[in-house]
Formats: C-alpha cells, sequence, structure tokens
C-alpha cells in the first residue's frame, strides 16, 4: 500500500513545482530543465528508477542522498556525461528549455550546460589558458582577456590571481583551482551549471567561500549541486531532492524538506539516522 | 636465538648488501670504463679537421669523417619524419579510439616488432628500397631505421596518453569539447613532454644502430647529395674503420665512436631538460 503510494506522492511535488498554481511557490516557476520518467542503468545494473523533477530557473537544486544512491549519476544524466561509459542506458525525457537533451548535439549541449566535478581539475596551463581554453575551441571571437576577467570576478578569484593569470594553475591552493574551474565553466556562459560535490575535497574556509559564490551566482546561471553534505544543502538550495537507491524519495522546496519532511525516510535521514 | 644464528643473518645481510653495492658500481663502472676507453684512443683523433674534413685516401694521414656526421643527420632526420608521425598517431589510436582486442593485437605486433633483430629489419629494407630501386641510398637506412622508431613511440606515446588523469578529459569534455578536440587540446599537451622524451630516446637507440644500415645506406668515402646514394653513416664508418689495418684509421674509428657516444648523451640530457620543463600534471 505504502509503496504504490510513494512515487505517485514524488509526481504531486514534481507537479506542485511546475505549474503555476503551486502552494509553496507563489507565482509562476519557470523550469530550466524537467526531467520525466528517467530510468537509468549502467550495465545490467539499474541505478535511477522513474525520476521526475524539474531545475528550476536561476536557482539552486539539491540532490543529497547517501553514497550509491544514483544523485551523481542523475548530475550526470543532464550533460550527458555518462556516455563516456559505453554500457549506459537511458529511458525518458529530459528537457533542456523545452528541448530534448537527447536530441542535440552533445557537444553543444555540453556548452548550455557546464560542469564542476568533485576534485578541482584545472588544465596544465596557465590559470588564463585554463579560463579562456572553453571560449577558444568554441571559436569565441571577442576579447579573451574581458570574457577572462570577467568569468575570475564572477567566481570571486580575480582580486587573487589578476598579477600573475599566466602562472600554472597548479600554484593555486585547491580552494582556489575550484573556483578557477567555476570561472572556467562560466567562461562559456552556461544556462545550466552542475556541480558534483564540489566541496569534497576542501576545507572549510574554501567550502564557505563557494558556498557563498553559489548564491551570488543564481543571479547568473541556473544551478544544480549534488552534496553529501546536508548542512550545505540547506544552506545553499532553494530545493532540494533526497534520493535513496535510485528513487526520488521526496522533493520539495528545501525549507520544507528539513523543517517538515513527508517522508519518514527523509526524516531518518536528515537526522542522521543513517547515511 | 642463540648468537650464532644471529651473526649468521648479520653476516648474510651485509654480504647481500655489499654485493648489491657492488653491481651498481660495476653498471656505473662500465659505461665510465667505455668513455675513459674511448677517451684515450679516440681523444687525440678530435680536432676540428675531423667534423670538416672528408676521409683522406689510404696511407694519408688526417681527414675526417664530415661525410659520416651528416650523413647519419640525414638518415636520422629522415627516419624521424617517416618513423615517428606513424608511431605517435597510431599510439594516439591504440590509447583513445580503439577497443580492447584490437588494441591487444596492435600492442602486440608493436612489441614483436620492437624485438625484431635489427639485421633482420635491414634485409627487409634491403629487398624492400635497395633491390627495386638498384642503389643503396639514405632513403633506404632511413626506411630501416624509421621502422624501428615506430614500436618504440608507439608504445610509450600510448602509455603516456594513458597515464593522464580521467578528470581532466571530463574537464574538457563537460566544456563542450568533442573527443578529438579533447585529445589535441588537453590530453596531448598534458603528455606532451613524456612523448617527446620517448621520441628522442627512440632516436637516441637508432642512433647508433649498425646493422641494418651495412646493406641499406651501405657508405661512401665521399660527400653523398641527395638521398638516394650510398650515404656515409658513424656507425658503420667505425665499423670500416675498426676492421682496417691501419693504425690512424682505428684512431679515428675510436674519434667516431666517442662523437657517437656524445649524440647520444647530447640526446639524453635534452630529453631530461625536456622532461623537467613546463607545467606537470600532478600525478593523483
Amino acid at each position: 500500500m505504502q509503496a504504490s503510494a510513494k512515487p505517485e506522492f514524488s509526481v504531486n511535488i514534481v507537479t506542485n513545482l511546475t505549474t503555476p498554481a503551486s502552494r509553496e511557490t507563489s507565482a509562476a516557476l519557470p523550469m530550466r530543465m524537467t526531467i520525466s520518467k528517467l530510468n537509468f542503468s549502467y550495465g545490467p545494473k539499474q541505478i535511477l528508477f522513474d525520476i521526475n523533477m524539474g531545475i528550476a530557473d536561476k536557482k539552486v537544486t539539491a540532490l543529497i542522498g547517501p553514497s550509491g544512491c544514483g544523485k551523481s549519476t542523475l548530475l550526470r544524466t543532464l550533460n550527458r556525461m555518462y556516455e563516456t561509459v559505453s554500457t549506459s542506458r537511458l529511458e525518458g525525457e529530459i528537457l533542456l528549455d523545452g528541448q530534448d537533451i537527447l536530441a542535440q548535439d552533445v557537444t553543444a549541449l555540453r556548452r548550455r550546460v557546464g560542469m564542476v566535478f568533485q576534485r578541482p581539475n584545472p588544465f596544465p596551463k596557465s590559470i588564463f589558458d585554463n579560463v579562456a581554453y572553453g571560449p577558444r575551441i568554441n571559436g569565441y571571437k571577442g576579447s579573451l582577456a574581458d570574457t577572462v576577467e570577467k568569468s575570475l570576478r564572477h567566481a570571486a578569484l580575480w582580486d587573487e590571481v589578476k598579477d600573475h593569470l599566466h602562472k600554472s594553475a597548479y600554484e593555486l591552493s585547491g580552494g582556489q583551482q575550484q573556483r578557477l574551474c567555476i570561472a572556467r565553466a562560466l567562461a562559456v556562459e552556461p544556462e545550466v551549471l552542475l556541480m558534483d560535490e564540489p566541496c569534497s575535497a576542501l576545507d572549510p574556509i574554501s567550502t564557505a567561500k563557494i558556498e557563498e559564490l553559489m548564491v551570488e551566482l543564481k543571479n547568473l546561471t541556473t544551478i544544480a549541486i549534488v552534496t553529501h553534505n546536508m548542512q550545505q544543502a540547506a544552506r545553499v538550495s532553494d530545493f532540494t531532492a533526497f534520493l535513496l537507491t535510485g528513487q526520488i524519495i521526496e522533493f520539495s522546496p528545501t525549507p520544507h524538506l528539513f523543517t517538515t519532511p513527508s517522508d519518514p525516510r527523509t526524516e531518518a535521514y536528515i537526522t542522521g539516522r543513517f547515511g | 636465538m642463540s648468537n650464532g644464528r644471529l651473526r649468521w643473518r648479520k653476516f648474510v645481510s651485509n654480504f647481500m648488501l655489499a654485493m648489491t653495492g657492488v653491481c651498481a658500481f660495476v653498471s656505473v663502472l662500465v659505461l665510465f670504463f667505455i668513455l675513459g676507453y674511448l677517451l684515450f684512443n679516440g681523444g687525440t683523433s678530435i680536432n676540428w679537421d675531423f667534423f670538416t674534413k672528408l676521409p683522406k685516401p689510404v696511407g694519408e694521414a688526417g681527414g675526417g669523417m664530415a661525410n659520416a656526421i651528416v650523413g647519419s643527420g640525414k638518415i636520422l632526420l629522415l627516419a624521424s619524419l617517416m618513423g615517428v608521425p606513424i608511431g605517435f598517431l597510431g599510439g594516439i589510436y591504440l590509447a583513445e579510439f580503439s577497443g580492447k582486442g584490437m588494441a591487444s593485437v596492435v600492442r602486440y605486433a608493436a612489441d614483436l616488432l620492437n624485438g625484431v633483430p635489427s639485421i633482420v629489419i635491414g634485409i627487409f629494407a634491403y629487398s624492400l628500397v635497395v633491390l627495386p630501386f638498384k642503389h643503396f641510398s639514405a632513403l633506404a637506412g632511413a626506411f630501416a631505421l624509421g621502422m624501428m622508431m615506430i614500436p618504440i613511440t608507439l608504445r610509450s606515446t600510448e602509455e603516456f596518453l594513458k597515464s593522464v588523469p580521467r578528470m581532466l578529459r571530463e574537464a574538457a569534455m563537460a566544456l563542450g569539447a568533442s573527443k578529438w578536440k579533447t585529445i589535441v587540446t588537453v590530453i596531448v599537451p598534458a603528455a606532451y613532454r613524456g612523448i617527446m622524451t620517448a621520441i628522442l630516446l627512440a632516436l637516441a637507440r637508432v642512433a647508433g644502430e649498425t646493422a641494418p644500415l651495412l646493406f641499406t645506406a651501405f657508405g661512401n668515402r665521399f660527400e653523398s647529395h641527395g638521398w638516394s646514394q650510398p650515404t656515409a653513416t658513424l656507425p658503420v664508418m667505425i665499423y670500416t674503420y675498426a676492421v682496417s689495418p691501419y693504425d690512424d684509421w682505428h684512431r679515428q674509428a675510436w674519434a667516431a665512436g666517442l662523437v657517437l657516444l656524445g649524440l647520444v648523451l647530447i640526446i639524453n640530457i635534452l630529453a631530461r631538460t625536456i622532461l623537467s620543463r613546463g607545467i606537470a600534471v600532478p600525478r593523483s
């Protein structure tokens, strides 16, 4: 009885978020991306089951859940990074601005949906060349110097690096490297920025800086973040999806999910009873 | 434990320590012995003439090996032009595009090719290039050496490309780079220094090859112009001079050996310098 009621419930939440008449989100909330009936597997192992959710425009959407729940995999479907694994199989529909992402050219899609990874992964190039990489490969014709400066400013790194843009990116600290990676992703002006546990390799001070940044970046782009840190999700996100064994258990506005979770499993997780 | 047993153990330990030390010392000693012997025997014949003059006729003292130095240079250049691109691009295919089955076949074939005795490569080049043209030539010599460079370049390119961390590939692809663009703009630049080093070491390795040149480039007492004439090279010159009955020629053979070893050392040092410069990818 309970088992059959659950998926229906999570669909209801999605409808609440997507329809203008939503009770929680007063006005119309435009969706940048919508995921419907998504099933995903690596080889014979199914990772995601019937995922339905939306990524609201100019908001931060957090995916939380215990290790192995499929939250990173879900994030990786949004820019089709899963395709690097040849045995992966995806069913369902993911829309970006109403267009099916599976029908698009994958390189064009990834220019629109940027990504920041778990561990800082700057290229073995100078700071400048790292940020300029995206615009360069995309044949950007304008002033690279301006783009680099703008992106570094958005990533709150400009003041720290402006005097040595031509030094190796590896001379930066871990936190600076991660902000450089954010600047690199911003340089192609993505509509959506995916962040896969961006602070998991960083110290608390760098983490705080990046969290601050995420809140500011909302004005610029739409953010979807995977995190294993519930406090982080509570601090930075507007919406939170709680995943367990490949299913969305609950998807609500963040204050709602953390204060009055509808599902006992969500409550158990956020109060630290497992995970 | 008895005292005697402990003393025996200590003895074995010290003995083995000493043995490993002696063996390490001997291996270094061999190099310095060769170097010293070359210097002692050939040092006196190394002068400006050696690098600038042609060999003198039999019986006349003096002369040099300018033709062999130029010839070796020409053949090594052409060999690199033939072998390096094939090995390099093949290595990219192996590391980035091929499936598991295909890759293991190519890899195994490359390892076998690497193990083919150089004299066999020489006969092959002889029958494929020398016989049809009815001419010993620099081209044939370069063909033989180029073939020897392919497997070394291929395997090391593959290894260095594979050692580039996966997260760099993902970073480039997440920015909208196609597979080919990722390889050209990120993977190869990240592995570039390793690959360059390997290519230089491959060059140093074939620079001293004699057997495949004996019946391909053959040799020449004079300057050879173009690519289709018999061409003198340092290793073959050493061979010819060393088996001759003339003392002056023996000295010149030693000098040529010294020059060849110097060349290989320079290439090695160059390779190491390249390896230690620029931005390295941290190993994780």
